[in-house]
């Protein structure tokens, strides 16, 4: 007799949320016999996928962690001392375990409801006092994606701020990362601007220099004084950008001192693991006056209706989503997550902690430095921080490099006679016994370690000391203990909604679940403690992955070949058009630079057309929200000679599959222009309709949207690009690890890999989720979408729709009549939904006044009924409001949200109960989030700048 | 309903010119122009003795949602700059024909600022 053995549990049915009966009912109740129907009279017949994905089916959890597991065991962690921006760093474990893994933190989104984001506000805005501080200027932002394009970043906001030059040039002292020079060559290129590398002391500010970049210390690991420089480039007219380290400055004098404009450099060793190149965030500061030029999101401080202190983005007209093609940067995405471990790690250690952190590293590279000349070693560098560069001979260099592998240590070796090594806060005394051993080549040594005096001579030069006080604010001294530590992080965390509380319907973001599984990898050493540049012979399990993730992505999107390099959605859009650029220029038509872009697309896509060099022409919409095909011959054809391409959105970012999306790329191929389809509403499209088949050349994944890393509260992101076979030529390569094509665009990001640690998370969903679960998951996103729009019907206007009314996988509503009939914006319906403890749908975005509401497949039936249930019930608040019955600007909708300090208030003089505006549904009172502020006064914030930890007295008040 | 002064010239851009006998003018945005944009919360314009084009942007005004360019409704030189609105740009919704008035500009043609719309013709412009 055989023994039944039941069928592994599928993990599909964990992560898409309505079962199948619900499924059943909700197809039947939209008046189709079956998903299959239903999904065949959304997605146009002529686009149509009608065969499996080339994948495998779905697996269990327990079998993709085993080969996952299985992956992680091909890596080798060496003990690294490659640095070039990458060190070794103690995660404070109370972090790891109550930030990094905890969907608390990791599963929010993007701070747009300021309201219940209070938290994360918070973290954020003591990293940019911590930057601020710590480099020496007034100002700071929220993060950048890494040092590189934190680089670049300042490149292009230098063109913005000093005055044009006919043809710019712009000085890179040779002496900073090698990987900083090649992404700053890259999109200094796309913009006209020339770049000149060489020796920072002897920059030549010829009248065509609009600024200069140096690294502070050197990749080299050399402390030079700028002074003098900074006074001629000012006196030039040109801005100095200096790219730094955290640490390194709790004991140099920062650079804001020093004369430097804008301070750029990555956060990681502030407690985030190297993770193969990332995410980390990286820091970006500058000089007051400057604020209006700064690149990425600020947070403020403002204040709430009552008057107390509230945070929010500040000056968000700087952003690429108002600016537009007048923008001077495409950065959307900050590296939220990794930015509150950074400002946590300095909460936790505060100031004195830090310097001592740093005081031991430099300790042991001066015990390093005094081994190394008793040796009979000549360090390069008298002056250093943590980074020693030592003239070798020739012939040793490879047994040094042996040596040192042997005993799982990798060094950094910069020229065939120069090794460098940085040391990190993971070195111990043994450590640098280990690296004296490797040096010594393995022959007895002529002292004890141990018994090693350093030099007295200072390594680093009098100058260059720092003398002044940094992270004095309270915050910095209160958390020392674990206990203080690990309520200040369940305190903030507790000011937020995130996906552990409810649905967050944000259109166009698709909040879908980040399950437990895909996460587990990213906090395995084997995948978090690797440099990126270590060889690649220690990282066989990554590079399998990377090559699966790659062939999975291309079959899903219908290309030949995939970058995984971009670090976000505004990166992959670049890359994209720099790859398409590229292609034109290959063909010796490098004059094609006109990009048209439909008025509705999101205000990224012109934004990065303008940074990737392109002029933008627009294309207007119908009535129906389509790209207006008429308007798009004419344009086409008027820019035939000139045409590089289009951007567009597919399904729209209305919400719409358009009928036309074929028509739309012939036509602008037949006037010679490529098709760059943003991927950004890829959760409509996985296993039922592929970009490459319907006439894209070249497309971008959010892989944090569909692919399920989680948006941490505002970043990591991932953006890879894939495209058709013309254009794998083109992909961008890296300056230290050979990746990308044989003609590549150039290197879009630091890491050759981008964000690699969260990589793991896409490819635990593909392999969990198989082909099968994959297209499953599509329609039931599209069947959530149109089941939340039949059931609001009736109640709001649907915006847009396609063929027999139905929507792709979000949907609009119109609350604009609401303006004239009850007094009510689209704001204070977003703002009452907060009582009804959801995050609220995107506002205003695509079109100013409405919702848009987007749920995943990840949504249970009762969740989207709940969320329906107060929608509904929020319309008949308006309805009172219409009928005369509740005031007019004096109701639950614009006093919304509710704190429980208003609604407890003894002075309650509203002329509605108490209760309806806290519990204004059933499920409110078995679980009821309250925000901690109430509606925010941005325009305060926005006149009354203030982007640092404000004195302690302001809350008291 | 908003405030469309009779005495006022209008762009179709929603900037507002007022004419003095001395020929030298003053310009800002409208009423309607402000309630549009919401709280104006900073503004970028031109310095003394800069050189300005009609229909050409002199300067960019922000609210907290909305950034928008000013386009200068006559050629001329600019005379004097409203440097209040550094510190009060709230002005500019609080009271814009007065204290929220952002250049004063001397002409570079005499008669220019009759081709400007009139109160009626501006008031038909945005439906009111």
């Amino acid at each position: 007799m055989k023994v039944p053995l039941p069928h592994p549990e599928r993990f599909t049915s964990r992560h898409i949320g309505p079962r199948p009966q619900d499924i059943q009912d909700m197809v039947e109740t939209l008046g189709y016999p079956s998903l299959d129907a239903f999904v065949d009279a959304v997605v146009p017949e002529d686009i149509r996928l009608r065969r499996p994905l080339a994948l495998p089916k779905g697996k269990s959890e327990r079998e993709v962690l085993r080969a996952l597991r299985a992956l992680a065991g091909q890596n080798q962690v060496f003990r690294s001392y490659l640095g070039m921006g990458y060190h070794g760093t103690f995660t404070p474990q109370v972090i790891q375990r109550n930030i990094l893994e905890n969907p608390g933190w990791y599963t929010a989104y993007t701070p747009y409801q300021a309201e219940i984001s209070q938290g994360r506000l918070e973290a954020l805005l003591n990293y940019q006092t911590l930057v601020s501080d710590l480099t020496g200027l007034e100002i700071a932002n929220a993060s950048l994606l890494d040092e590189a394009t934190a680089a670049a970043e300042a490149v292009w906001m230098t063109e913005a701020v000093v005055a044009k030059r006919p043809a710019p040039a712009y000085l890179v002292d040779q002496a900073c990362h090698p990987q900083t020079i090649a992404v700053v060559r890259t999109r200094a290129r796309a913009r006209g601007i020339m770049i000149r590398v060489g020796p920072a002391d002897r920059f030549e500010l010829e009248p065509d220099v609009i600024g200069v970049l140096v690294q502070y210390p050197a990749t080299d690991g050399l402390i030079a004084d700028y002074r003098d420089l900074c006074r001629r480039a000012h006196e030039a007219g040109a801005l100095v950008t200096a790219a730094t380290d955290l640490l390194a400055l709790t004991l140099l004098t920062p650079p804001g001192e020093w004369g430097a404009d804008i301070v750029v450099g990555s956060s990681q060793r502030f407690g985030v693991p190297m993770g193969y190149g990332g995410p980390h965030a990286a820091f970006f500061a500058t000089r007051e006056e400057l604020r209006r030029y700064m690149p990425g999101r600020i947070i403020g401080v403002s204040r709430d209706v009552t008057g107390r202190p509230a945070l929010r983005m500040a000056l968000q007209t700087r952003e690429q989503h108002i600016r537009r093609d007048k923008a001077t940067s495409n950065i959307c995405t900050a590296q939220v997550l990794l930015a509150v471990m950074a400002s946590m790690y300095a909460v936790y250690h505060g100031p004195d902690g830090l310097r001592r952190i740093a005081e031991r590293v430099h300790a042991f590279t001066l015990l390093l430095a005094t081994a190394l000349r008793r040796l009979g070693y000549r360090l390069v560098h008298q002056h250093f921080f943590d980074t020693l560069c030592i003239e070798v001979e020739r012939w040793a260099l490879p047994g040094i490099v042996d040596a040192a592998r042997a005993r799982r240590i990798n060094l950094r070796v910069l020229s065939p006679t120069h090794i460098c090594v940085a040391l990190d806060e993971a070195v111990a005394l043994n450590d640098v016994a280990d690296l004296i051993a490797v040096f010594a080549l393995d022959e007895a040594l002529p002292f004890m370690v141990d018994q090693l005096s350093p030099d007295v001579e200072p390594a680093i030069p009098e100058p260059l000391r720092r003398t002044s006080a940094y992270l004095t604010h309270p915050v910095f001294h209160l958390h020392h203990s674990e206990t203080e530590m690990l309520r200040y992080i369940r305190r903030l965390e507790g000011r937020d909604l995130s996906l552990t509380e409810a649905m967050i319907p944000l259109g166009s973001c698709t909040m879908k679940l980040n399950a437990t599984t895909e996460m587990m990898p990213v906090s395995w050493r084997e995948f978090n403690r690797l440099h990126p540049f270590a060889p690649r012979d220690q990282t066989a399990g990554y590079l399998r992955l990377f090559q699966q993730l790659r062939f999975q992505l291309a079959e899903i999107t219908g290309f030949a070949a995939v970058s995984l390099q971009p670090n976000a959605g505004s990166q992959g859009e670049l890359t994209g058009l720099l790859v398409i650029r590229a292609y034109h220029e290959s063909r010796g038509e490098g004059h094609r630079k006109t990009c048209l872009i439909p008025l509705s697309a999101h205000g990224t896509n012109p934004a990065s057309a303008v940074m990737a060099g392109f002029e933008v022409v627009t294309v207007k919409s119908d009535a129906k929200g389509n790209v207006d095909l008429d308007d798009l011959r004419a344009k086409a054809a008027a820019h035939a000679s000139d045409l590089a391409g289009i951007m567009v959105t597919y399904p729209s970012t209305h919400g719409v599959f358009e009928p036309s999306i074929q028509e739309i790329c012939r036509i602008v191929h037949e006037a010679g222009g490529q098709v760059y389809l943003d991927g950004a509403n890829l959760n409509a499209q996985v296993g039922l309709c592929r970009p490459g088949d319907y006439g894209a050349d070249v497309c971008h994944l959010n892989l944090h949207k569909t692919f399920c890393i989680p948006h941490g509260g505002g970043g990591p992101g991932m953006g890879p690009i894939a495209v058709a076979a013309h254009l794998a030529p083109f992909l961008p390569d890296h300056p230290v690890v050979h990746v990308g094509g044989a003609q590549a665009c150039g290197t879009v990001a630091a890491a050759p890999w981008g964000s690699a640690a969260i990589l793991p998370i896409s490819w635990a969903y593909i392999a969990l989720m198989g082909w099968d679960g994959l297209t499953e998951a599509t329609k039931v996103a599209i069947l959530n979408a149109n089941y939340i729009a039949h059931r609001l019907k009736g109640h709001y206007e649907l915006l847009y729709s396609g063929a027999g009314g139905l929507v792709a996988h979000e949907c609009i509503i119109d609350t604009r009549p609401f303006k004239q009939s009850a007094g009510v914006e689209v704001e204070d319906i977003a703002k009452r939904i907060i009582d009804y403890g959801f995050h609220p749908p995107t506002v205003s975005f695509p079109v100013p006044g409405t919702l848009m509401i987007e749920p995943t497949e990840s949504e249970s039936r009762e969740e989207l009924d709940r969320f329906c249930d107060a929608l509904i019930s929020i319309r008949e608040e308006i309805r009172e409001i219409e009928a005369g019955v509740a005031e007019r600007g004096n109701n639950l909708l614009t006093h919304a949200p509710h704190t429980l300090e208003q609604v407890i208030a003894d002075d309650w003089n509203r002329p509605y109960p108490r209760e309806r505006a806290a519990f204004p549904s059933p499920s409110t009172r078995l679980h009821k989030i309250w925000p901690t502020v109430g509606r925010i006064d941005s325009a305060y914030g926005d006149r009354n700048l203030v982007c640092t930890c404000p004195p302690v007295e302001a809350y008291a008040s | 309903m908003s405030s469309i002064p009779a005495d006022l010239r209008y762009t179709k851009d929603h900037e507002y010119v007022r004419a003095a006998a001395n020929g030298i003018v003053t310009v800002g945005i409208t009423d309607y122009a402000q309630g549009e944009l919401g709280d104006v919360v900073f503004l970028d314009l031109p310095k003394a003795g800069d050189k300005v084009t009609a229909h050409q942007p002199f300067g960019t005004i922000e609210a907290v949602k909305a950034v928008s360019e000013l386009f200068s409704p006559l050629s001329g030189e600019v005379l004097e700059v409203n440097g209040a609105l550094d510190g009060d740009p709230a002005a500019v919704n609080r009271d814009p024909y007065g204290a929220g008035w952002m250049v004063r500009l001397r002409p570079s043609a005499a008669g220019e600022v009759n081709q400007l719309l009139d109160a009626e013709s501006y008031k038909a412009l945005i439906g009111e």
